[in-house]
């Protein structure tokens, strides 16, 4: 007892030299019980100098018959290694005796401590690891460590060999079949784990885990359901035998067990059971926390940008949880699916916004209210029969508390400022929002009501009013301008209502960021009066670097191409802190690129340190024509010398001149990447006379999927169903991309790939489209 | 750090207050972060039925595995990446080996009179967050065996340290934990043998 207090008062070594020489004393008493523990409480309170009086007798209690002096010896080692790792590697001859050792704890504590020591050296890990694999392990425990470390060596192993069976994998499908259940589980975990895996290794491990999840003891459910429930995020497919098992976990006591079966199974679902899912989850929601039903919704939300043919049901089902009772975290992530399903499957829209609109009716949390309210007015103008949501707008504004009422009548407005048809009825309304009890109300009322009711200037007035405007008002002495407020717009990213990427999206749905990024660039490109009536944009591609990193000016360029122009943006930064650079514009040299016309160029004004900037050059080019061509581009600018302390630049600069790298327009360019959910069935549809086919030979290629991922980026297309992910060592494959071409056109095209003995990748391309000409 | 490690384990009453606990890990460093994990793991578990299997939990990035008999809530912690199936095996040796010791009798008043007898088990499990022992038989083999001899190495132990203890303080913190545990007698037993001692010394 006397050594637990010891060891929680932990004095140190030289304090209470008594005590010390007492534990040393003990070390070698007879009986074991006191060496052991002695050994133990000493070596947490000892340092340096006392260690290397001690090591003596720890070496010899390392071997020592007795296994728990052993053991006790082995576990200071370990934690001894953290503080004086040299001594302890002194006693690695010791530690090898004593992993052969006979009882069972020994052998997985000297097996700890001989890995800790020899961590750092990959083959002597490997060694151990090979001699124990063939040799025997006596204890559960140390065949766990055995099988970790193996791992590890695989991990390490893995950049050299490619083809054939991993080294130590026939050892771990030995241990599935081990008695101890928790060799059998780290066995199949780590299976499971292991780098690009394919569906034949995993089997053995999964009907293992299949096993685990019919079993009467909880631990064992649950640890099978949360490694199947990772699996189920790579391998999908491996995962669907075990369904029927975890459909019956759902009504499991364990709530954590059931809602990891209920994601588990919404990842591998296919389209005919997602209905069924659907029926099982409403009753399965009433019964688990906000915090789980929270997990659920978001792994409903991936499923729905899985299938999205499927959204009726599921958003019905999202519109009937959200009328029940929840909290406000639960109820938000709801309606930020709703938003997200309703932004990127068109369909959706009318019932969406419809179920919203019944939403607010009732809705207790002020916030989701206004954020719907400002929603429906983006969203509500663009819909066929904007007048449907007026009614339940209105509504608000007699029925709820000042905050919700004055986002009511914004979006009024803003349904008044789109819809030209429905503005007087909008102003009948808003004119009894004069009467309002709140000043926020009536202000609002009475500035939309002047402004909208305003002949001339709509546009100007819609910028004003919804635009987002820069800089917040100063006050001023000086009657306020509008002209002088800046109209460049600053490029935001929409802030996104998404959960972070933790989730891939799922395989062949589009993907949701590049919408977004279009709207923003529209909205850019058209509030610059230069670029307004080049029409609807087609296709603004990635930023691409035109500068190395770390330069003095990092500049990069976005391509809008339109119908018949092409804008060139360029994103520039200016890395030098005392620097302001002014007028800063862009020089073209389209000398190699004839069928571009240069016709219009905005410079930026001013471009201080840190804070990024955008100039646009604008071309002509023949409507209709893809044309391509090379650009060479300079930066050119009027440099400001900036005076650190105080941050102020002087008044006359000089002008200067900075070589960028050129850009291309290729075809790409042209090509707006869409995603076909069937493709087949668009295939069949095309009909094969405006089919072309051809064939390639693209010479030595590193493997597959580079060959493959380097003619996707050429072409610029949409992969379809998941078909761009090669699966390793494999031979041949096909590629199904889609997208839509300028002139709306659209286009299929399938790939096949081959690849031989000396990497040699040959092509098949099978092109479709709606124009011949395209193909 | 591959090793399997544990990062608590904690004997709480039915009303969630302690009983024994013990930390391997630097996760909760105060005081108060502690007792806030033990209410926080109660009141998770507080509903479940896990009387006759263990049962398992995750929050907070920690895999808490329990199991509960009578007024007594026994509960084993490791971190979310760990095997939950060696948690369960360390915690069953805990839960059997605190049967075995408390001889069948397994309610708080049992386990508060037989503190040291839990302390000293809880310290045969788990060294410092490595695995020393799972097997019941073994753990409860170990206490025995410290505590039948507890008479007298621990008094001559005791003894010394009084004596020759420079260290005052020190001293006074040991006297007054072993009477905490009710070890009076071994006290007055040890200061009659520590004046035997001086008393042969001086008499040299």
């Amino acid at each position: 007892m006397v050594y637990v207090i010891i060891k929680e008062l932990s004095p140190s070594a030289d304090e209470v030299i008594i005590v010390t020489s007492s534990l040393m004393k003990d070390m070698t008493s007879k009986t074991d019980m006191y060496r052991a523990n002695a050994i133990r409480v000493l070596c947490q309170i000892t340092d340096g100098t006392l260690l290397t009086q001690i090591e003596r007798y720890l070496k010899q209690a390392i071997v020592d018959k007795n296994p728990v002096v052993a053991s006790a010896a082995l576990v200071s080692g370990i934690h001894l290694l953290q503080t004086n790792p040299e001594i302890v590697k002194r006693w690695s001859n010791e530690v090898q005796e004593a992993v052969q050792s006979r009882a069972a704890l020994v052998q997985f504590h000297a097996l700890a401590l001989l890995h800790q020591i020899r961590q750092n050296d990959r083959l002597a890990v490997n060694k151990l690891v090979s001699s124990l694999t063939r040799g025997s392990v006596r204890s559960p425990l140390a065949q766990c460590l055995l099988i970790r470390y193996t791992s590890q060596v695989i991990r390490e192993s893995a950049s050299s060999t490619q083809t054939g069976d991993r080294p130590f994998y026939d050892f771990l499908e030995g241990c599935l079949r081990h008695k101890a259940e928790m060799v059998i589980f780290e066995a199949a975990r780590a299976i499971t784990e292991l780098n690009g895996v394919t569906s034949r290794e995993l089997t053995p491990a999964i009907t293992v885990l299949q096993l685990f999840l019919s079993s009467t003891k909880p631990v064992l459910r649950f640890a099978a359901v949360r490694t199947l429930n990772k699996v189920a995020m790579t391998h999908p497919i491996a995962v669907t035998n075990c369904n029927i098992d975890m459909e019956s976990l759902i009504s499991d006591q364990n709530r954590s067990i059931a809602t990891l079966a209920i994601t588990t199974l919404l990842k591998t679902g296919n389209e005919s059971s997602v209905d069924r899912l659907m029926k099982q989850i409403t009753t399965f929601m009433s019964d688990i926390a906000d915090e789980f039903k929270i997990v659920v919704i978001e792994a409903i939300r991936s499923l729905c940008l899985k299938f999205p043919l499927k959204y009726r049901s599921l958003m019905n089902f999202l519109s009937n949880i959200l009328r029940e009772e929840g909290g406000f975290e639960y109820k938000k992530a709801i309606v930020d699916s709703i938003v997200i399903l309703i932004r990127d499957i068109p369909e959706a829209k009318e019932s969406g916004l419809l179920h919203l609109c019944e939403f607010i009716e009732d809705c207790e949390f002020t916030y989701l209210s206004t954020q719907i309210l400002h929603f429906l007015g983006i969203e509500g103008p663009k819909t066929s029969d904007p007048s449907k949501y007026i009614r339940y707008i209105y509504n608000r504004v007699h029925l709820e508390n000042a905050t919700v009422r004055a986002g009511a009548v914004s979006t009024l407005a803003k349904f008044g400022a789109m819809v030209d048809s429905l503005k007087p009825r909008i102003f009948v309304l808003l004119r009894r929002c004069l009467f309002d009890t709140d000043d926020e109300v009536r202000d609002r009322a009475t500035l939309y009501l002047n402004t909208l009711g305003a002949d001339g200037a709509v546009e100007d007035m819609k910028e004003f009013l919804f635009g987002s405007l820069d800089i917040p008002l100063e006050p001023s002495e000086e009657s306020f301008d509008i002209n002088s407020v800046p109209k460049e717009v600053k490029i935001q990213p929409l802030a996104e209502k998404k959960a972070p990427g933790k989730k891939p999206t799922g395989l062949g749905g589009p993907p949701p960021a590049p919408p977004s990024t279009i709207d923003a660039y529209e909205k850019l490109i058209s509030s610059i009066p230069e670029f307004a009536n080049f029409g609807k944009l087609f296709k603004s591609s990635a930023p691409v670097e035109l500068t190395e990193a770390e330069t003095e000016y990092a500049v990069n360029v976005v391509k809008h191409i339109f119908d018949g122009h092409v804008v060139f943006q360029y994103n520039c930064t200016n890395t030098i802190s005392e620097q302001l650079l002014e007028n800063v514009t862009v020089i073209v040299d389209a000398s190699e690129a004839e069928e571009f016309a240069e016709v219009a160029s905005k410079p930026l004004r001013s471009l201080p340190y840190d804070s990024p900037g955008q100039t646009f050059v604008a071309f002509e080019k023949p409507e209709g024509v893809p044309a391509v061509g090379k650009f060479s581009n300079m930066l050119r600018f009027i440099v400001k010398e900036v005076d650190p302390s105080t941050g102020e630049a002087e008044d006359d600069g000089v002008e200067d001149e900075y070589q960028l790298e050129e850009l291309e327009v290729v075809a790409a360019d042209y090509m707006l990447k869409v995603g076909v959910s069937n493709f087949r069935n668009a295939w069949e549809s095309m009909g094969p006379d405006c089919e072309r086919v051809d064939e390639y030979d693209l010479g030595p290629r590193e493997n597959l999927a580079e060959a493959v991922n380097a003619v996707i980026n050429l072409l610029g297309m949409q992969p379809c169903e998941g078909t761009e992910v090669v699966p390793s060592n494999s031979r041949s494959h096909t590629c199904l991309l889609s997208g839509v071409y300028i002139g709306n056109v659209k286009v299929l095209v399938r790939l096949q790939f081959g690849i031989d003995g000396p990497k040699d990748v040959a092509m098949k391309l099978a092109v479709r489209s709606e124009d011949e000409a395209v193909s | 750090e591959l090793c399997p490690t544990i990062k608590n384990i904690l004997l709480l009453d039915s009303e969630g207050k302690r009983i024994a606990v013990k930390y391997y890990s630097d996760d909760w460093p105060t005081n108060a972060a502690k007792e806030a994990f033990e209410k926080a793991v109660f009141t998770k578990t507080q509903k479940t039925n896990a009387r006759t299997e263990a049962e398992i939990t995750m929050f907070d990035n920690y895999i808490v595995v329990y199991k509960f008999v009578q007024d007594l809530h026994f509960f084993v912690t490791g971190g979310e990446n760990e095997n939950e199936i060696i948690l369960a095996t360390v915690l069953q040796g805990f839960f059997d080996a605190v049967g075995l010791l408390l001889r069948g009798t397994e309610d708080k008043k049992e386990a508060l009179e037989n503190l040291d007898l839990i302390l000293l088990c809880l310290d045969e499990i788990v060294d410092g967050g490595i695995i020393l022992e799972t097997d019941a038989n073994v753990i409860a083999g170990k206490v025995d065996s410290h505590s039948m001899d507890a008479g007298a190495p621990l008094s001559e132990q005791v003894s010394l340290l009084l004596f020759h203890s420079s260290d005052y303080p020190l001293a006074k913190s040991i006297a007054t934990i072993l009477t905490y545990l009710g070890l009076q007698q071994t006290i007055t037993q040890a200061l009659a043998t520590a004046r035997e001692h001086l008393t042969r010394s001086l008499l040299k």
